[in-house]
């Protein structure tokens, strides 16, 4: 039978003992039996039917009793080929498939993708449709900020921020539908503007939303943040340190979180960013508690944007005034030769592409959301639609954040990283 | 355009590539003053940048030889004057029509606040590269998924299994030109295939295939010796 040698000390920082700190213990060391338990690694399966992924994802775990050692994720259970797709659509028919990817956050997906191929053909939208896309980009930064919150806190046993951040949802929810009728698959931007311009009331409503939603995350905030089960189930658990974050592509909260400052809205900024008065939250462990921070803080800064984009929101046209470009209105195609023509050639033909490419980074909910974009002289169609996932890449850290940690906290690990497979798969 | 086809024509004609050879884009554009990282790539190695341009108003795109690549990104991520830490992306562009493959790079300095683009151009008889696992960790899943959809394999990568298609997909490489939007086989084969799918195969210890083999301090398990270690036979299907 294998022997383990114990030795008697006393630990740093206890001032136990007759010398004090660090003295060590009069005790001789001696062997005690250890008994000749097994040693074999245990595999055990996570999804990817499993409420704790957050979608079809498989996590293969190695386990030494209940410590993970070894994490193996599983991924294309959800894959709809997005990209291949792309090459056999006009530019204007890829915006459908843009905010299937991201369904938990789809304005975001529809104005990056949009705001790529604007950049690639050269076309500068209007002053308008800036501050609109602002304020979508910033709404869907708070709605996929809140289904993370309801269902991480789910997931460490709190059930009630759930239902709060979901009626909050709901809301946007409601946003979504009066402005493009549906409330997920949005679809609502066009290379050049915006499906629709905004409807009547939709500002109030809104600004009805936004005068609830703060006092909402102030009532998660006190049942979450100095919770000591919270706390405990999150506090050092997957930390990562700056550096390592920016080797393992970390982008967005996850990223901040580790304490690097690094946001396309402030860093790289479109759209204005610049002008706006928001913070950036920057965490300091890198911890799942950090990113919840990150992520609160996010949502209240979204809504400082928000009024502030909807204090500045000038009138004119949402689209650009160029018959190769936008639509005519239905009124005019069906009236006016010259309209008909253009409404003809746009949809039966689309619109022209310069040679070149266009990668477009912009700030995500998730983290960096890059849209690449490869056409050829007079393409109508993309050579290559590529979609940089935030997700995708922030999940590919799990094997290193995971490993030490226990099972339930890979549980928790997984969930603050925000993923949506829907994305990773694409 | 297609003049007088059905959109279904164009459907399974797949996306228009241009024919073979270069498009006519070969000359540089842009000044490599302008991006203090081209014109230093330009003086360090002179011989591997191909050309640079200047695209969609204010991105730098580089091509290089992919013979030294890893070379040139390695400087490019550690050189005090560069420092690109973050690898936002990794992934391929295929033209069609014989044309190379390019694995593209997208790269961002945070110390500079500086973004770059190296394309790699890969002929389709040598569609191999380094890996730059080894300096960028997030170019792991990201290679992966460029080998598992292009085609390409990425030398000395750590665990170069596919990502988003099932480890015995057997139709090629999706996103090649060459390959049909609704796949290689017909759909009766694909659900012939999926059927005869041993559902259990993919939960098996051996089958993980975690490029580490799986340490097990005792004796194997009874539903390993039974099941021959299937997971030999499936690492050369792989490449």
């Amino acid at each position: 039978m294998a022997t383990k040698t114990v030795e008697f000390g006393v630990g740093p920082g206890r001032e136990m003992g007759p010398g004090g700190v660090g003295t060590p213990s009069p005790l001789a060391p001696f062997d005690i039996p250890e008994p000749d338990i097994g040693t074999e690694r245990m595999l055990i399966n996570i999804g990817p039917q499993h409420p704790a992924t957050h979608g079809v994802l498989r996590l293969v775990c190695e386990l030494d009793g209940e410590t993970v050692t070894e994490v193996t994720p599983h991924i294309g259970y959800l894959h709809s080929s997005f990209e291949k797709l792309g090459e056999y659509r006009t530019w204007n028919q890829i915006v459908p498939l843009t905010d299937r990817m991201d369904y938990l956050a789809p304005l975001i997906y529809n104005c990056a993708y949009v705001m790529s191929v604007e950049k690639l053909m050269g076309i500068e939208v209007t002053e308008r449709c800036k501050v609109v896309r602002v304020i979508l980009m910033e709404l869907d930064r708070i709605f996929g900020h809140l289904l993370w919150l309801g269902t991480t806190a789910i997931d460490v046993g709190a059930f009630t921020p759930f239902l709060y951040s979901f009626q909050q949802r709901e809301k946007i929810y409601g946003l979504h539908e009066a402005l493009t009728g549906a409330r997920i698959t949005t679809s609502a931007t066009r290379v050049g503007g915006m499906m629709a311009d905004l409807p009547d009331g939709w500002l109030d409503q809104l600004l009805d939303f936004l005068d609830n939603f703060p006092k909402t995350l102030a009532e998660v905030h006190r049942l979450l943040t100095g919770n000591q089960i919270h706390i405990g189930r999150t506090q050092g658990v997957g930390a990562i340190s700056a550096d390592d974050a920016i080797n393992y592509g970390f982008t967005g909260p996850n990223l901040r979180a580790a304490g690097v400052p690094y946001d396309v809205r402030k860093d790289r900024p479109y759209y204005d960013y610049e002008t706006y008065d928001f913070e950036v939250p920057v965490g300091e462990h890198g911890d799942c508690y950090d990113r919840y921070l990150c992520r609160m803080e996010e949502m209240r800064q979204s809504v400082r944007i928000l009024h502030q984009a909807m204090a500045r929101l000038p009138g004119g046209p949402i689209n650009v005034e160029d018959p190769n470009i936008s639509l005519p209105s239905k009124t005019d195609a069906m009236s006016d030769m010259e309209s008909m023509i253009h409404h003809f050639k746009l949809i039966t033909e689309g619109i022209p592409a310069p040679e070149g490419d266009c990668y477009m980074a912009i700030e995500a909910s998730k983290g960096e959301l890059g849209m690449y974009v490869v056409a050829e002289e007079g393409g109508t169609k993309p050579v290559r639609w590529r979609v940089r996932p935030p997700s995708f890449v922030n999940l590919s850290v799990i094997p290193k954040l995971a490993e030490g940690h226990l099972v339930s906290d890979l549980i928790m690990i997984n969930a603050s990283l925000d993923i949506v497979l829907g994305e990773i798969d694409r | 355009m297609s003049d007088s086809k059905s959109p279904l024509d164009a459907v399974e004609e797949g996306p228009a590539s241009s024919d073979g050879g270069d498009s006519g884009a070969q000359a540089s554009t842009g000044s490599p003053d302008d991006h203090p990282t081209v014109a230093a790539l330009l003086e360090a190695f002179p011989d591997e940048v191909q050309r640079y341009r200047l695209n969609a108003g204010d991105q730098y795109v580089v091509w290089i030889r992919p013979d030294r690549s890893h070379e040139i990104l390695a400087w490019l991520k550690n050189d005090p004057e560069h420092l690109y830490d973050m690898m936002s992306d990794v992934t391929g562009v295929d033209y069609g029509g014989g044309r190379p493959v390019e694995v593209v790079y997208q790269m961002y300095s945070t110390t500079h606040g500086l973004a770059l683009r190296i394309r790699c151009p890969l002929p389709l008889d040598a569609l191999e590269i380094d890996s730059v696992c080894d300096l960028w960790n997030s170019a792991n899943w990201l290679e992966r998924e460029v080998f598992d959809l292009f085609g390409v394999t990425f030398r000395d990568h750590p665990d170069l299994r596919r990502i988003l298609m099932p480890d015995d997909y057997a139709e090629g490489y999706p996103l090649r030109k060459d390959f049909p939007l609704r796949g290689r086989f017909s759909r009766a084969e694909q659900t012939r295939r999926a059927l005869n799918q041993d559902v259990e195969r993919f939960y098996l210890a051996e089958d993980l295939g975690h490029g580490v083999p799986q340490e097990v301090e005792s004796a194997p398990s009874p539903a390993a010796l039974e099941s021959g270690a299937p997971g030999a036979e499936r690492e050369g299907e792989q490449g």
